[in-house]
């Protein structure tokens, strides 16, 4: 009997499609951890250090304790009914708990809500969206999904009809986007975001990229933002912002505004504005321009990456539209109940006279400056070897090193039958134990190679991964000297 | 271009022709009504805590243990959570490393995988492999990858049981293939028809479709049917002699409230089945924690099992998982604890048995309950309710109702159930949203009012139906 689903007969997307992130690289990265199991000793490290994946709680990272204190007395109601609890919970995280349970019908949080979601949390996810930005957000706008990535496939699905609809993506970018574009039949139309410029963007590239594109045929229906940006971490400036927001107005196409890492900023000179602000800002409404900002409760300082909440805020589609997003999203029915309600803590922690909120702000203040310190401690180090110049992290987890391999070693990558950066990368892991994800995964100029490291090992591992990769470097280039 | 913004013109066509019902139309007015101050009583979904029913005790002690792991230092926790549950949450913490926080392994938890094999193990008598179940976010995101990875076009059929869950065909629709019907048979308790199915496929294939897969579901929704096992049987045979991948939608295999057909997997059947066909058949099981008596649906907790998928295909699963990253850790352990839930000797086996026979022994008298109601119903017929969590009475509609209503622009299931709605405030969904025979209707409503709530419902709707019959009633007595 013929396979019927042998991959010759498998849908074509699904076999384009991509996804470097947990790739070829970290597939090997897991099997040389299950032989440090099996044979200790084995190797010429002792651990596999994951560089590969935004995953900070994996690391070490502890959770935010009021936002747990809430979600286990949500998990658990017959807990606000014992007396004991008031000497295990905040008691602020009690009232919480209990105003949150008060928002869902009949206190169920076992079962299916209304398909955006539970209506009080996007009441307060929207109070929260109107106080960040100065201008108010609606809660029929809000979407809660299982993070944002079932939000962006949502959108790709509505936007993309064939081969011939176009998505602008920054590149580098994350590929989320460039699989979800391939999984859904449609094109790519790459903009590059400029490295010598702490990786800038031009709005006359972009509008390069578009006329390009269109005069090949494509019809470009949407541009993708990340904001800070993923992998390579800068913050947009506000004068860019508008730009952007014009520039889509001015060209009909619906702006996606992945902003996840929005509470990740490491300097002072640059702040976190959301597009629906600089929307708004422009005085345009409701008729001017489509736009879907998405927020995470998997980065920031919470990095509750495990739980998959988020939301999408839908601004500027017309009721006919807007009904088509509801009706998809309830095919489905709708996202997890408990990243619903951390997707509303998170846009309404804490405040200053709260119980909790001294050790809340302890919390945060410590986990951001310390992904602070971590982001200079290993841009420095890349910065200080030769054939490696990486830009600053200015936001997001992410460093995006550029590598100058020498010709032996490219030619070495050929023989292998990969990437440069790949050849690279799988070579680091092979020595160092360490994981980082080829620069080819997250596209880049051609000719260029990079990689993509997260700063969120341990503060105390950082000076050990630093020596270790050093050492590797120097002596691959000593290896592959001309 | 000149485009402002986006119109609905622009809309990838296969998104507008998704149809899903049960939160639909009927819905979306039942909604208004109740925010108009009606008090309604939601049936259009398999939502148990929505309806009263409580939470299981254990797997919640459990899951907040999980999520403030703080607690487990604390002296006073064996206080307010017993031992067994306490032991159990610090096995799966163990498990997971990172905690609930952190995107896990993105086939599910390694460790919960395991006890969801052995459960299969336990359950069929055939070993499991953990590699090959996969986790998901609740069954349907599993039920969507799998036929995103079969459709490729328009010409790429699949089977699906006629009345169905409308996931299937909402899937379909979207992915861009063709849904192949086989109807199910209402006089013979919605048995399965394998000479229709065979004229289905005959006749699909003779307008160019290549049939990929069959869909069952089993126990059935919204029919109830359970399938024997030479109704499994025949059912392999069939996909084993068409080359068809067999979907295997097991969600409510906990659902049983008869002893005749107790609930059989199609894995096992298979593996009894031996020879070339145990090793050749493609397979894909989905179970989930919405259903049976744990009815937890908002933690979206489901995996899927592959069973004779070439390695190079589970590949390519992989590859799509890994682009959502991870199944959400706290629907994972759900999973965990009810493939392993407490054992006779344990601290919580006690309340666990009690409270789960006290749902199940409910759910089996509201089945009836509910069957016989609707029978006792003017131009009422209904199939016993063998399992699953619904009632789908056939409602035959006199002519002038059937007028009435197309002249108002609806289908007649949708007009009887907006006048049912707005009579008794009872929410159901129309047949149509399942797929029925031509002109022949019903509604589909779930088993889940709490029991003290049931005879008023039933009367409530004897009382509306018994008068819309008056109402309608055909040209011919008047």
């Amino acid at each position: 009997m013929a396979s019927t689903v042998a991959v010759e007969n498998l849908n074509p997307k699904v076999l384009k499609c991509e996804y470097a992130v947990r790739g070829e690289i970290v597939i090997h990265a897991q099997r040389l951890q299950q032989q440090l199991q099996t044979q200790p000793g084995s190797l010429p490290f002792d651990e596999i250090l994951y560089c590969n994946i935004g995953n900070p709680q994996s690391l070490g990272q502890q959770p935010v304790t009021f936002f747990r204190e809430v979600l286990a007395l949500c998990d658990h109601p017959y807990l606000l009914q014992r007396d004991e609890i008031k000497s295990l919970f905040s008691a602020d995280s009690i009232s919480r708990a209990k105003q949150i349970l008060a928002l869902i019908p009949g206190k169920a949080t076992g079962a299916y809500s209304h398909s955006q979601g539970i209506k009080g949390l996007r009441d307060t996810i929207a109070a929260g969206i109107t106080s960040r930005d100065g201008f108010p957000a609606n809660a029929d706008d809000i979407f809660l999904t299982d993070g944002a990535s079932p939000g962006v496939h949502l959108m790709m699905q509505l936007l993309i009809r064939n081969e011939k609809d176009g998505i602008l993506v920054p590149i580098p970018q994350y590929p989320l986007y460039s699989a979800s574009i391939a999984l859904h039949g449609g094109a790519l139309v790459p903009y590059y975001l400029n490295e010598s410029t702490g990786w800038g963007l031009e709005i006359s590239d972009v509008k390069k990229q578009l006329e390009d594109a269109r005069s090949k045929g494509i019809d470009v229906r949407a541009l993708v933002v990340i904001n800070p940006g993923n992998p390579t971490g800068q913050v947009l400036a506000e004068e860019n912002q508008y730009d952007i927001v014009k520039f889509c107005k001015n060209e009909g196409l619906v702006l996606l505004a992945d902003e996840v890492y929005q509470e990740n900023i490491y300097v002072d000179n640059k702040k976190f504005h959301s597009f629906k602000k600089i929307v708004r800002s422009l005085g345009y409404g409701e008729e001017d321009l489509p736009l879907v900002s998405y927020q995470s409760v998997s980065k920031g300082y919470y990095g509750e990456c495990g739980k998959r909440g988020g939301y999408m805020e839908i601004t500027g589609f017309s009721a006919p539209v807007r009904e088509q997003i509801y009706k998809i999203a309830s095919v489905n029915l709708c996202s997890n109940i408990s990243g619903q309600i951390l997707a509303s803590l998170i846009m309404n922690p804490p405040k200053a006279g709260d119980e909790s909120y001294a050790s809340y702000k302890a919390e945060k203040d410590g986990i951001i400056a310390s992904l602070t310190r971590r982001a200079k401690s290993l841009e420095d180090a890349f910065n200080k070897l030769d054939g490696i110049t990486c830009n600053e992290a200015e936001g997001a987890m992410y460093l995006f090193p550029q590598l100058s391999l020498p010709q032996k070693a490219i030619e070495a990558a050929k023989v292998a039958n990969k990437a440069p950066d790949a050849f690279y990368a799988l070579c680091l892991l092979e020595s160092t134990g360490i994981v980082v994800v080829p620069g080819s995964g997250f596209g880049q100029v051609p000719g260029t190679w990079h990689f993509r490291c997260t700063i969120l090992p341990q503060e105390e591992k950082i000076p050990a991964i630093i020596s270790r990769f050093k050492v590797f470097h120097e002596a691959f280039m000593v290896e592959y000297h001309e | 271009m000149g485009r402002k913004g986006l119109d609905y013109e622009d809309l990838n066509e296969n998104v507008k022709k998704v149809q899903y019902a049960v939160r639909g139309e009927l819905y979306l007015r039942a909604s208004e009504l109740q925010k108009e101050g009606k008090r309604i009583i939601f049936t259009n979904v398999g939502n148990p805590h929505a309806l009263g029913q409580k939470p299981l005790t254990f797997p919640r002690q459990v899951v907040a243990l999980c999520q403030a792991p703080f607690l487990l230092d604390d002296p006073n926790v064996g206080l307010i959570f017993p031992a067994d549950a306490i032991a159990r949450a610090k096995h799966y913490l163990a498990m997971a490393p990172g905690g609930l926080g952190a995107y896990s392994d993105s086939r599910g938890i390694p460790g919960v995988r395991k006890e969801v094999a052995e459960f299969i193990q336990r359950r069929d008598g055939y070993p499991s492999d953990p590699e090959l179940i996969y986790l998901t976010d609740g069954a349907s995101k599993g039920v969507m990858q799998m036929l995103n990875a079969i459709i490729r076009n328009d010409r790429d059929g699949i089977l699906v049981p006629v009345p169905q869950y409308p996931l299937y065909s909402a899937a379909i629709s979207l992915f861009g293939g063709s849904l192949v019907p086989y109807y199910l048979d209402e006089e013979a308790n919605w048995g399965l028809d394998l000479v229709n199915t065979r004229q289905s496929v005959a006749a699909a294939r003779s307008n160019g479709i290549t049939v990929r897969a069959m869909v069952i579901i089993n126990p059935g929704n919204p029919t109830g049917q359970c399938l024997s096992e030479a109704n499994l049987r025949e059912i392999l045979n069939f996909c084993y002699q068409e080359n068809l991948v067999l979907l295997a939608d097991e969600v409510y295999q906990q659902n049983v409230y008869q002893d005749e057909r107790p609930f059989i997997s199609a894995r096992k059947v298979l593996f009894d089945m031996g020879g070339p066909i145990s090793r050749e058949v493609q397979l894909i099981s989905f179970h989930t924690v919405s259903k049976g008596y744990w009815g937890e649906c908002g933690q979206r907790g489901g995996y899927f099992e592959m069973t004779n998928i070439p390695p190079k295909t589970v590949d390519e699963i992989y590859k799509v998982a890994s682009i959502a990253l991870s199944p959400n850790v706290p629907g994972q352990i759900f999973m965990g604890l009810m493939m392993n839930p407490p054992k006779p000797g344990d601290i919580s086996y006690l309340k666990f048995a009690t409270e789960s026979k006290s749902i199940l022994d409910s759910l089996r008298r509201r089945a009836q309950i509910m069957t016989d109601g609707f029978n006792s119903c003017r131009n009422v017929v209904c199939n016993f309710t063998e399992g699953a969590m619904y009632s789908f009475p056939q409602i035959r509609l006199p002519q002038r109702a059937m007028d009435t209503a197309r002249s108002a622009g609806k289908e007649p299931d949708v007009f009887y159930c907006l006048k049912l709605l707005e009579a008794t405030g009872i929410s159901t969904v129309p047949g149509s949203g399942f797929g029925q025979k031509e002109g022949v209707f019903h509604l589909r409503t779930t088993i889940l009012p709490a029991e003290e709530d049931m005879p008023a419902i039933m009367s409530s709707f004897k009382k509306f139906n018994d008068s819309f019959m008056e109402q309608y009633q055909d040209y011919s007595k008047l």
